[in-house]
């Protein structure tokens, strides 16, 4: 951890537009000093509002404060907070080219030629794009104005760095490459950082905490560990990850694909009907349908014998089932 | 009838229409450089007039540019700050503001004409001075400059740039001065350029501003038409053709590769011959 990374501090942080729509609950969060926290949750959940809360690019409603280090900024605009921020839709300036754009908020805060140069060439280096210095935003592919964006945001060295669904525009194999290569820049450059994404793995991956949203509250936050194997809620249980659900004589029973066994009928705690098998390298996918019509995911070998209609027995260890807090209240 | 026929007919009767269309052009400039139209061509090409015309009416030419140069400097000053605060301004009064622009569209340029004569008429010197017709211009054409402006202020791309160039630690002034005016480039320019034209051609408004010491390019047309001799008036038809016409084909052209311009991936990549990063 940087010794001067920084810590944020959301305090009863609610947003209500001018039109009436409650985006975001009244909600706390705390982001520590070093930090990678994810924001993940379904389009509309609030992610980006919140986000631009942080960045000061919205205000709080009344009673809202957000804190740095234990600074109170929430009247600062986002020029006078001192963030990193890579905007989904990129906002490179299409009148700079790219050595410009990264430029820019060195040339803004008035450093002295040599040294911007210096700190360009550094990030221009740092992103390789060393030869593409010289282009137009409009003449880079998706993957090289997604690196722009980082360089110029990181350029300033920013007090904390803020990143909107940076990957979402990518596709796939992009999208694998730049998430890991994203992962080793924060973890390089230890700084506070804020990533959204609607990807669970993405999220996953980058977070060492993950704060799952929905209609503008907070279901859960904890790290990927926690909200994969301990969900807070239903909604967690299903956004991070698949569950099954299986209807027994003590209750209903929540599975992760890959604690689901399959076996004989007689050896099984259930029985199902394999419906699809699909073959996905390392393993294959089975869905299932229970006793009681409901649909099941289960992981099987690569090379499992079963075709679809066969019958299956389902057996799990003890340990496996998910406890959702809610659930058991309920029991 | 087959289908080459039904071609043909198609053919003969765009060129019929299109006849209908250029040939009094073509008459009215002939006969602007023709030494006599009534005993035809035979009578000789000439400058003749279009020299006459210049004795005549440099002074309606020359207060035509000035006028439309002012308006242009006035719109602009006036149409782009007001364009970027209704772009910023989420809300229903600037919608309100955002209506009443296109208002002066419907309204005849007489009856602006006629508003600005008895509000202000009375001011003798300012009645009688070519302000006067200034003001009626700029009124005119700032709502098309402030549309013109707004259009591109308002996209989300550019609060996004703008939103980028905060993030950087750019304070208001800086981004409008580095990002957000070069980036509105294309539609200050189109807004000016349709300025131009518009102040240019005006008449309606003009005619009826105007006074004996300050008449304009087309309102000296009009007295042209009714008072000298067909050569001297087609010659100065001539004469305001070779003046708007580039301005109507730059402000076609503005418009063609601004609309590329908003559909970028429509045009290919120029080639790397650099390798290109692995990513
Ligand atoms: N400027 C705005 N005015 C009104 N409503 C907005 C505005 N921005 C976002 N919203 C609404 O707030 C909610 C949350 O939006 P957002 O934070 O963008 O969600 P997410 O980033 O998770 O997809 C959505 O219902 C969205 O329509
Ligand atoms: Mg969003």
């Amino acid at each position: 951890m940087r010794a001067d990374a920084t810590t944020i501090e959301l305090n009863r942080c609610g947003k209500t537009f001018a039109d009436g729509t409650r985006a975001l609950e009244p909600l706390d969060l705390t982001v520590a000093a070093g930090e990678t926290v994810v924001l993940l949750g379904p389009s509309g959940c609030g992610k980006t509002t919140l986000l631009r809360l942080i960045a000061g690019l919205e205000a709080p409603d009344a009673g809202g404060r957000v804190r740095f280090n234990g600074e109170d900024v929430t009247g600062l605009p986002i020029e006078r907070r001192a963030v990193g921020m890579v905007f989904q839709s990129y906002a490179l300036f299409p009148n700079m080219s790219v050595r410009e754009n990264i430029a820019y908020g060195l040339r803004v805060r008035k450093l002295d030629k040599g040294e911007i140069a210096a700190r360009t060439r550094e990030m221009l280096e740092m992103m390789q794009i060393g030869q593409l210095a010289e282009r137009r935003v409009h003449q880079l592919s998706g993957g090289q104005r997604q690196r722009v964006a980082l360089a110029r945001a990181i350029a300033v060295r920013p007090r904390v760095l803020l990143l909107d669904e940076p990957l979402a525009a990518l596709d796939a194999v992009l999208r694998d490459r730049l998430r890991v290569e994203i992962d080793a820049l924060l973890r390089r450059l230890a700084i506070t950082a804020v990533y959204v994404t609607h990807d669970q793995a993405e999220a996953m991956m980058l977070g060492d905490r993950i704060v799952v949203m929905s209609a503008g509250q907070v279901e859960q936050a904890g790290t990927p560990r926690e909200i994969y194997r301990n969900p807070a809620t239903p909604f967690v249980a299903d956004f991070v990850g698949t569950v099954s659900r299986i209807a027994t004589a003590a209750g209903v029973v929540l599975l992760r694909p890959e604690d689901i066994r399959l076996c004989e009928v007689a050896a099984g705690r259930a029985a199902a009907t394999v419906e699809t098998l699909h073959f996905l390298g390392g393993r294959c996918q089975v869905g299932l349908i229970g006793g009681d019509g409901a649909r099941l995911i289960a992981d099987a070998p690569p090379d499992t014998p079963l075709k679809p209609g066969a019958r299956v027995g389902i057996a799990w260890d003890d340990a496996a089932p998910l406890r959702l807090p809610l659930m058991e209240a309920a029991q | 009838m087959g289908r080459t026929t039904v071609r043909l007919i198609q053919y003969a009767l765009t060129l019929l229409v299109g006849l209908f269309m250029v040939v009094p052009v073509v008459m009215s400039i002939l006969a602007g450089v023709t030494q006599n139209f009534f005993v035809g061509l035979k009578s000789g090409l000439t400058l003749h007039w279009v020299g006459e015309v210049w004795r005549l009416y440099s002074e309606t030419i020359a207060l035509s540019m000035l006028i439309a140069i002012c308006c242009v400097a006035l719109t602009l000053a006036i149409g782009v700050p007001c364009a970027y605060v209704l772009a910023k301004r989420p809300g229903r009064i600037a919608r309100a503001v955002e209506e009443v622009l296109t208002l002066p569209v419907a309204i005849p340029g007489l009856a602006l004409a006629l508003a600005l004569i008895i509000t202000w008429g009375g001011f003798r010197d300012f009645r009688t001075s070519w302000a006067f017709i200034l003001v009626g211009h700029v009124l005119y054409t700032l709502p098309f400059m402030t549309r013109s402006v707004l259009s591109v202020l308002a996209a989300s791309e550019m609060r996004d740039l703008e939103e980028g160039a905060a993030s950087l630690g750019a304070g208001f002034w800086t981004r409008l001065v580095t990002v957000v005016l070069p980036n509105a480039k294309g539609g200050i320019l189109a807004g000016a350029l349709m300025v131009l034209t518009l102040s240019v051609g005006e008449f309606n408004l003009t005619w009826m501003l105007h006074t004996p010491e300050t008449k304009t390019l087309p309102v000296g047309l009009a007295d042209s038409y009714a008072s000298m001799r067909l050569e001297i008036a087609s010659a100065y038809t001539l004469v305001f053709f070779v003046m708007i016409v580039p301005l109507l084909v730059a402000m076609q052209a503005m418009s063609r590769t601004r609309r590329r311009a908003a559909h970028p991936e429509e045009e290919p990549l120029p080639c790397a011959p650099t390798p290109q990063p692995s990513n």
